[in-house]
Formats: C-alpha cells, structure tokens, sequence
C-alpha cells in the first residue's frame, strides 16, 4: 500500500517537474523540429524542385505520409496552393 | 541587532503585500475574472498556447526573473547603509515590482497573449515600440557586458568556482540529451545532475583554477571575459533543447536549494548585522542616494526585464486569469526574497564593523565575491558545512545564473538584428553567424570600454544597466497605466510607480552623465546620452499618451 502510494507522489514529482523543464521551451523546441521536419520534406520532394535525388526510390514512398504536413507547410509559407505543379495538394 | 529581524520583518511585509494589496490590485483595479477566456484556451496551440498549471507557471516565471542581479545590485547599494537598501526591495518588491509584473501579464493576457513590443505599438503608438525596441537592445548588450565583467570577478575572487561551473555546462548537456535523445523520465537526470554537480563543486573546492598573470596583454579578468563571450557565442548558437533548456532547469532547482539554505542558516545561525543601517560616512566617490539607489537596485525592487517574460512566455500559457496574481505577484515576491538574502549576506557576514568597512571602500567594486563572502559565513555557522565549500556553492550559483542570462540575452540580441535584417532587406544581417558577432562585438567593446581591459572598471557600469532597465520598466507600466485609463479604471497604482522610476532613471542618467564626463569616460558617456535621449523620449511619449487617453477616456463609459 505504501509502495503505490510513494509512486504515486513520485509520479506526482516527476509530472511538475517535466512541466517545469518543459513549459519555458516548448514553443522554441517546437520550431526547431518543425525546421527539421521541413527540411526533410525538402529532401523527400527534391526531385520535383530539380535537385537530384539519389535515394528517391524510397523518399518517393514516404511522399503520401507527407501530404498532411506538406499542406500544413505551404498554408504556413503564405502559399494557398501547393507550388509543385507535380504535387498537387488542395 | 540580530539579522534575524530584519528577515523576518521583511518576509512578513511581503506575504502582507500579497494577502492584501495584491488582492486589492487583482479585485479593483485590473478585475481579474475566471471567465475570461485565456489566451492559453482562445489560441490553445500546444506549443506556444497551451494552458499550464499555476504553480509550475510560478517556478518557471520566478526562476526566469530571478537571477544574479538581484544579488549583485544589493551588494553594491548596502554601501549606503541597509537600511535604505532594505526599504527600497521591501517596498519596491510589494508596490512597484508585484503590481509591475502582474500587470505585464495581465495586460497581455487581455490583448491575446501578445509581446511588450505588439503590445506597446498597439496600446501606446508605432513611436513607443521602436522606443522600446532600442531601449531592449541597450539593455540586452548592458546585461552581457556587466554580467561578463561579474562573472570574471568572481572567478578571479573564487578559483574554487572555476571546475563547477564550467563543469555545470557538460552536467546540463547530458541532461538535455538524456531527455531528448535517449527519452529517460526526467526524475533520474534531475537527482544525478544535482548530485554531480554538488560533487563538482567539491571538487572544485580542492582544486581551485587561476589563469596565468598576464596572457596577451590580459590579466586575469580580462581573459575570462574574453572566454565568456566565445562561451556566449557558441552557446547561443546551439539548439535551445540541448544546451539552454537543461541550464535553466538545473538553475532554477540550484536557486530553490540555494535560496532555502541561505535563509534557514540565517535563522539557525542568527548572525549579527554589523553594516551600519545608514552609512554616515560613504567612501569618497560615492554617488548620492537619491536617485542612484533606485537603479543601483532594479532586480530585486523593480525591473523592467520582468515584463519581457511576462508577456512573452507566461501570459501564453496561464490557465486562469486569476492566476496572475499567483505567478505575477508571487514570482517577483520570489525575487525580492532573493534581494533580502542579498542584504542580509552582505550585512551580516562580516565578522566586525571594520570588516564591512573594509569591503566597502570603492563604490561599485562590489558584487559576487562580497556576496560570497558574506553568505558563505553565515551558511557554514548555520549549517556546518566547510566555509570553502559554502563559497564555491555560493559562486557557482551567481556564477551560472549571470551565465544562462548571458547565454539567452546573446541569443535575443541576436533574434533582434536579424529581425532588423529582414526588415531593412539586409541579408548579411539575417546571417545567424554575422548578427552574433555583432552582438557579441558590441558586448565586448562595452565590457572592455568601460573598463574592463585594465580590471579596474569594475561595476562602473552597473547603474547605467539599472537606469535602462527601469525605464523599460516604465514603459512597460506605462503600457498598463495607459490600459486602465482606456477602461476608466482607477490609474494611480500603476502611474505613480511608473512616475516615480522614469524620474529617477532620468535624473540617475544626468547625475552619472556629470561624473563620466568629469572622470573623463567619454565611451560611457556616450552612452549615457543614449540613456538620457531615450528617457526624454519615455517622458514625452507618456505624457502625450495618457493626455489623449484621459481625454478620450472621459468620453467614454467605464468598464
């Protein structure tokens, strides 16, 4: 009984301090993934921009994953529809 | 007298502040109500609006704000006795600093969680941002250089200091890759990193580090203040999460453990105040009380860098209105605390009256190392640990706190001049590499312009970076005053603080104006000029604001 109650207040502990470590820094960490997220969407869409890609065969697969958020990111860069005449998105 | 008094007289000042007259603020003056949709609902983003439990928000405001200054700007003031000194944080902390901070937040809660720029070009006018704007950038490159110079001190007063706190920087680095990278539940890191870095400090203890008596020209101050910015540059250019992140955390549980400390040794040791409570005879040099007190001490009293952080990253996330007078109020209660500990360190850990009179023989040529020495005294009588070791923990604490704000105020000034670039079209400033180093020049050409290249400058500078941040603090009360007079709200409690710092900002520039030049520091100087123009500006800008406003406001109904 006592041990579920010492988790239950460590838990407790390790809730606010998570909180503490993250809340300051959660809209800069957000950016920064977001900033690698984009530039891996650039690699998976390089061919369509002329970039060569070698290992398209693969990123050509992840191409449907990535619609969500390539949405997301041509909305958020002040484009209404997508710039790709390849991709369309919306 | 027994320091235990004045703790006490002070700390139950304090909670009276917040029983009552914060109270006060939050029902009549800025009504806070639990209705209120919050930014934190209305624009819940989760990641930058994201409604956030009080107390958290608390620790993450007060540890934030709370940082070296309070500590070395009471080290500095008690020169004039501790009694002035005393009053000024005591009641500066629960009418100027409390009602300051709250209404930050407050006032951007309800313009949608807006920053102090938005919402000074909205609230005041586009003329009042850009005054803001430069009056942060010379507060930005003040807080490195005077912070640069400080850190330097100490590290030259306390060599023990030297291991640990750099050390501080691998501790947060492993920490911000276990949680990120290898994902283990933040407990763990937190116990292993607080107890590595206790055992560093011991370390450091035994093994104190001093840099060479001259290198290149340099002595010691010099070429740490030099290692300082490099620090600053990398460390400003890494990933927020791997650096920045884990430093903060692991400063803001040093500042709860450090803070306790200090206060039960104080009252298990019961040490004697031997400073006088006012200083008849002041060292020649001394600048007069009134107005230099009041800048000599922002942090700890009033600051206006507390309103950045509350309408930057607190008001997004605040859950409840009424919250604000918990986070607000009682983040800069928080700090005042830490001002008081300040005091009484410096007050009462002298031995004797000569002692004290010893440490003060120069105006501004305190700071850390008085703090240190002082608190160390009193924390090993009250405690019983080793005096070296109760030092060291002392000064690695100052010592990372002036180091993370290095760190952020670097990155800010950095975000600044790359904002400038891409408003101006100026791609090299938009570079992150070129708008550091300009950052960083400007830095230490402040650092070492004002005297630190010969290690005899000192703190010169620390009432010029007080003066700034209180008109920014100003500015910011202005924002609230002006905020009040639009709902026909009763305005007094916000304009008479904003009245009372921007006069003695003004009138701290002019009286320091005379004595650079009359001493013949034309490059501080020429800064104050830029304090006293931006002043001027302050005073005209809320003059004509809160005339028009009173004027319009009396046409309309109040709510």
């Amino acid at each position: 009984m006592r041990w579920v109650e010492l988790r239950r207040a460590l838990g407790r502990v390790a809730h606010l301090a998570s909180e503490f470590y993250d809340a300051p820094y959660r809209g800069a960490v957000a950016r920064a993934k977001r900033d690698e997220d984009d530039l891996f969407m650039l690699l998976v869409f390089s061919e369509m921009m002329g970039v060569p890609n070698p290992v398209s065969y693969y990123t050509l697969e992840l191409q449907p994953l990535l619609l969500e958020r390539f949405h997301e990111w041509h909305v958020r860069m002040g484009m209404e529809h997508s710039p790709l005449d390849e991709f369309r998105c919306c | 007298m027994s320091a235990i008094v004045p703790a006490i007289v002070g700390l139950a000042a304090l909670a009276l502040g917040y029983r009552f007259y914060s109270r006060f603020i939050a029902e009549r003056i800025y009504r806070l109500d639990p209705a209120f949709e919050t930014p934190s609902h209305a624009q819940r983003d989760d990641v930058d609006y994201l409604p956030t439990n009080k107390v958290v928000l608390w620790g993450h405001h007060f540890t934030s704000v709370a940082g070296a200054a309070p500590i070395i700007g009471p080290a500095i003031a008690i020169i004039w006795g501790w009694l002035p000194a005393f009053i000024w944080v005591v009641a500066g902390t629960v009418f100027f600093a409390g009602v300051h901070d709250f209404g930050a937040i407050w006032a951007s809660v309800r313009n949608r969680g807006t920053s102090l720029g938005a919402l000074t070009g909205e609230v005041v006018g586009p003329r009042a941002r850009i005054l803001l704007m430069i009056v942060i950038f010379l507060l930005l490159v003040m807080v490195n250089a005077v912070f640069a110079v400080a850190i330097s001190t100490a590290f030259v007063a306390t060599p023990s200091s030297v291991i640990p706190a750099w050390s501080a920087i691998a501790v947060a680095i492993v920490i911000g890759l276990l949680i990120y990278r290898a994902k283990i539940p933040i407990l763990w890191p937190t116990i292993g990193g607080t107890v590595v870095l206790y055992a560093v400090i011991w370390v450091g203890d035994l093994v104190p580090v001093s840099l060479p008596g001259t290198f290149l020209g340099l002595a010691p101050g010099p070429q740490w203040i030099v290692v300082l910015f490099a620090y600053a540059t990398i460390a400003s250019l890494l990933p927020v999460w791997l650096l920045l992140q884990p430093r903060d955390y692991i400063n803001g549980i040093q500042l709860f453990i450090a803070l306790g400390l200090l206060l039960t040794a104080v009252f298990l040791a019961n040490p004697t105040v031997v400073a006088p409570a006012f200083n008849q005879n002041p060292p020649s040099g001394t600048p007069p009380l009134v107005p230099l007190l009041f800048v000599t001490i922002a942090c700890g009293a009033i600051s206006g860098f507390h309103g950045l952080v509350s309408s930057g990253t607190t008001s997004k996330q605040l859950d409840r209105e009424p919250d604000a007078r918990f986070v607000g109020y009682g983040g800069s209660m928080g700090e005042g605390l830490l001002a008081l500990s300040a005091i009484i360190a410096v007050s009462a850990g002298f031995a004797t009256r000569a002692d004290w009179d010893a440490a003060y023989t120069t105006f501004g040529a305190t700071g850390i190392d008085t703090f240190v020495a002082g608190g160390s005294v009193i924390v090993a009588a009250g405690t019983g640990l080793p005096a070296g070791f109760a030092a060291t923990l002392l000064a690695v604490m100052t010592v990372l706190f002036a180091g993370t704000t290095m760190d952020t105020s670097v990155r800010l000034q950095r975000y600044m001049i790359q904002e400038w670039g891409t408003i101006y079209k100026l791609p090299l400033l938009q570079n992150a590499y070129f708008a550091t180093f300009l950052a960083v020049g400007a830095c230490l050409a402040l650092a070492f312009g004002a005297g630190g290249a010969d290690g005899q400058g000192g703190m010169l500078i620390w009432p010029l970076f007080g003066t700034t941040n209180q008109l920014l603090a100003g500015l910011t009360l202005l924002v609230i005053s002006v905020m009040l007079v639009k709902r026909g709200r009763r305005y007094a409690f916000t304009l008479v603080p904003m009245i009372f710092v921007t006069a003695m900002s003004f009138f701290s520039a002019l009286y320091q104006l005379w004595d650079l030049f009359s001493t013949g520091r034309y490059f501080l100087a020429a800064l104050d000029i830029l304090i006293v123009i931006a002043a001027v500006f302050v005073i005209l800008e809320s003059t004509s604001a809160f005339l028009r406003e009173r004027r319009e406001g009396a046409e309309a109904p109040a709510v």
